[in-house]
């Protein structure tokens, strides 16, 4: 270890060596040193950013659960946007129109609130200090580079860019992030794929709150959020957002990039679309643009998963690949797989197990029998079927438009002829059996 | 499959796309903090040759920062921009993306994120 380094680490932890060491600051590794710390293991946490959250970029949605479970008075400190009162879907076309649904319950309005808009940047620094009032050690501007291991291959600490940086724990956990180097390089998952994975670019724009709750109908703490399917994303796969912050807007877009390449739509383009779109344009009007960010997103799901334990390391989070791309959940997935790895290395050390393949497993085997796999199972299929059948996102989005258009267009057509015409637009698009094949395959991995 | 022989599906105007609005997208980076590392980009082209037998130069189009560019028929990458998302590394098929992440503290600062 250098000198710095060893400024930097308080009397009360063992130099030479740290009961476990975990990479990145994001929710999944705060998580899991927030647990390892609380049980009194001697942890390290490295972040490259000058801060956590410096790095990071979310909607930013916070499922409340996944967060209460680590620190359950979470509600008093954190910095929180604005509770979920009311969910909107939309599905806008490339130029004119809105489908939407909407739903909003008092049931949500009651604490404590189960939704928070969060800001990142912010979020992320308040967990980061959390971790440290835990007693964990965290160090910020610092890239762990790669994996130091012994003869037999074992993991045994992490290198990091500065002089002499190498550091030893008995456990290593991954939590780097979606653009997870330190593990695809040091062979332990294979690199990602185009096809597995979605960029999405995102804008904050400042607005007064008053304002805000005009737009958006909501009053004091509450917020909403829309999510935004259909020709906005040009025939890629992807979605759209625009969620409310206490005084900012959150909007952005993604699409797998895969698609992109193949359509050649810029990012940034794609979201001034958005942006630009007639039933849009009016919500952000007058707003002051604050910052453009883009960040990718693991959307391989279930099958995608790479082996998640080794001798002496343990991968968690989007690094991994844990996101509910149907449910847009990433970060409490982040979380719930950060504390669970923790609580298994906790186990081991009480139990002065060592911390091998073989009693790692147990990670796997927790999340085997959790939430966290049961979901990402239900819709293992869904990124490959819109990927193998792109008219879903082609033809239906373009038809139902077209068609609520028709019906609601008074125009001396009587409502027979109108429901024919429509029904004869779908079969244009498609063939009955390609309808009703659709329906099935559809309702076989939603189901 | 969509049916090749449909007679003219009569497209309305309101069916068109909307042509992009043109976009600068430096203008938007304006709004970003970054500490740049000077003289030492974190990502580099492997060889420039690979690029020049590129067909689609995904890196070109993807990039939602425009860190890639042709200039004189050659692509560059600057860096000064980048929001680190990686994705330059993983669309390029020809693996010529020499990616590292900046030196800690170095790099895209999010205020907000
Ligand atoms: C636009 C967008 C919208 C989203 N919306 C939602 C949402 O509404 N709700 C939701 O739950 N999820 C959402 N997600 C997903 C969610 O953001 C992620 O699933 C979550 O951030 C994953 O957490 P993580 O800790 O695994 O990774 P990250 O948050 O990416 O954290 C990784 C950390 O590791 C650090 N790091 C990386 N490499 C190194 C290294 N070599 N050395 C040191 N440090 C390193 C990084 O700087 C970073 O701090 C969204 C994602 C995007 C992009
Ligand atoms: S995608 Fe790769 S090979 Fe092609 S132009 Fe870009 S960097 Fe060069
Ligand atoms: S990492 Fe992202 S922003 Fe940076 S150059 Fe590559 S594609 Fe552009």
């Amino acid at each position: 270890m250098t000198e710095e380094l060893k400024a930097a680490v308080p009397a009360k932890f063992p130099v030479e060596r740290f009961d476990a060491i975990v990479v990145g600051a994001g929710p999944a590794g705060n998580a899991a040193a927030y647990t390892l710390a609380k049980a009194g293991l001697a942890v390290l946490l490295l972040e490259r950013g000058e801060y956590p959250g410096s790095k990071n970029v979310q909607g930013a949605i916070l499922y409340s659960d996944a967060l209460e479970r680590i620190i359950p008075n979470f509600r008093d400190s954190a910095p929180l946007e604005r509770h979920i009162v009311e969910q909107r879907f939309w599905l806008l076309d490339e130029r004119t129109s809105l489908t939407s649904a909407q739903y909003r319950s008092e049931a949500f309005n009651k604490p404590p609130y189960n939704r928070y808009t969060i800001i990142r940047a912010r979020f992320d620094k308040w967990f980061a200090q959390k971790v440290e009032e835990a007693g964990a050690l965290l160090i910020c501007e610092t890239t762990v580079t790669g994996l130091l291991r012994d003869n037999a291959g074992r993991v045994i600490g992490v290198r990091t860019e500065r002089e002499n940086g190498d550091i030893y724990a008995d456990v290593v956990v991954l939590a780097d992030g979606v653009n997870s180097l330190v593990p695809s390089r040091a062979g332990l998952r294979p690199e990602i794929k185009a096809n597995d994975m979605a960029l999405a670019v995102k804008e904050v724009l400042f607005l007064p709150k008053e304002m805000i709750e005009q737009r958006f109908n909501i009053h004091g703490n509450e917020g909403s959020v829309t999510e935004i399917a259909g020709g906005i994303t040009h025939g890629m796969l992807g979605t759209g957002f625009i969620y409310t912050n206490k005084d900012s807007l959150a909007i952005g877009i993604g699409c797998i990039l895969k698609d992109m390449k193949k359509h050649r739509i810029t990012p940034c383009d794609l979201l001034e679309g958005l942006k630009n779109h007639p039933m849009v344009k009016p919500l952000i009007a007058g707003s002051e643009m604050k910052e453009y960010s883009a960040h990718m997103i693991p959307e391989g799901g279930y099958n995608s998963l790479p082996q998640l334990y080794g001798d002496g390391w343990m991968i968690v989070g989007d690094s991994a690949g844990f996101v509910n791309s149907v449910h847009r959940e990433g970060s409490n997935l982040a979380m719930t797989t950060g504390r669970i790895a923790a609580e298994i290395i906790i186990g081991l050390k009480a139990a002065g197990k060592p911390m091998n393949a073989a009693n790692l497993a147990a990670y796997k085997e927790t999340l085997d029998s959790s939430f966290v796999m049961a979901d990402l199972k239900k819709y293992k299929d869904v990124t490959r079927l819109f990927e193998s059948n792109p008219h879903y996102l082609n033809s239906y989005p373009a038809f139902i438009s077209g068609a609520i258009r028709d019906f609601l267009t008074v125009d001396g057509q009587s409502k027979a002829q109108k429901q024919h015409k429509i029904f004869q637009g779908l079969r244009q698009r498609r063939s009955l059996w390609g309808i009703l094949g659709d329906a099935y395959k559809f309702w076989r991995t939603f189901k | 499959m969509m049916n090749a022989k449909t007679p003219e599906t009569k497209r309305t105007d309101a069916d068109t796309p909307l042509p992009f609005p043109s976009v600068n997208v430096e203008e938007k980076l304006f709004q970003n903090r970054y500490r740049v590392d000077t003289g030492r980009p974190h990502i580099r082209i492997v060889d420039t040759s690979i690029c020049d037998k590129c067909g689609l130069k995904p890196c070109t189009v993807c990039c939602p920062a425009g860190c890639w560019q042709i200039e004189h028929g050659k692509v560059e990458v600057v860096t000064d921009g980048c929001l680190e998302c990686g994705t330059c590394r993983i669309v390029c098929d020809l693996k010529n993306v020499d990616w590292n992440y900046p030196r800690g503290g170095f790099g895209i600062l999010f205020k907000f994120g």
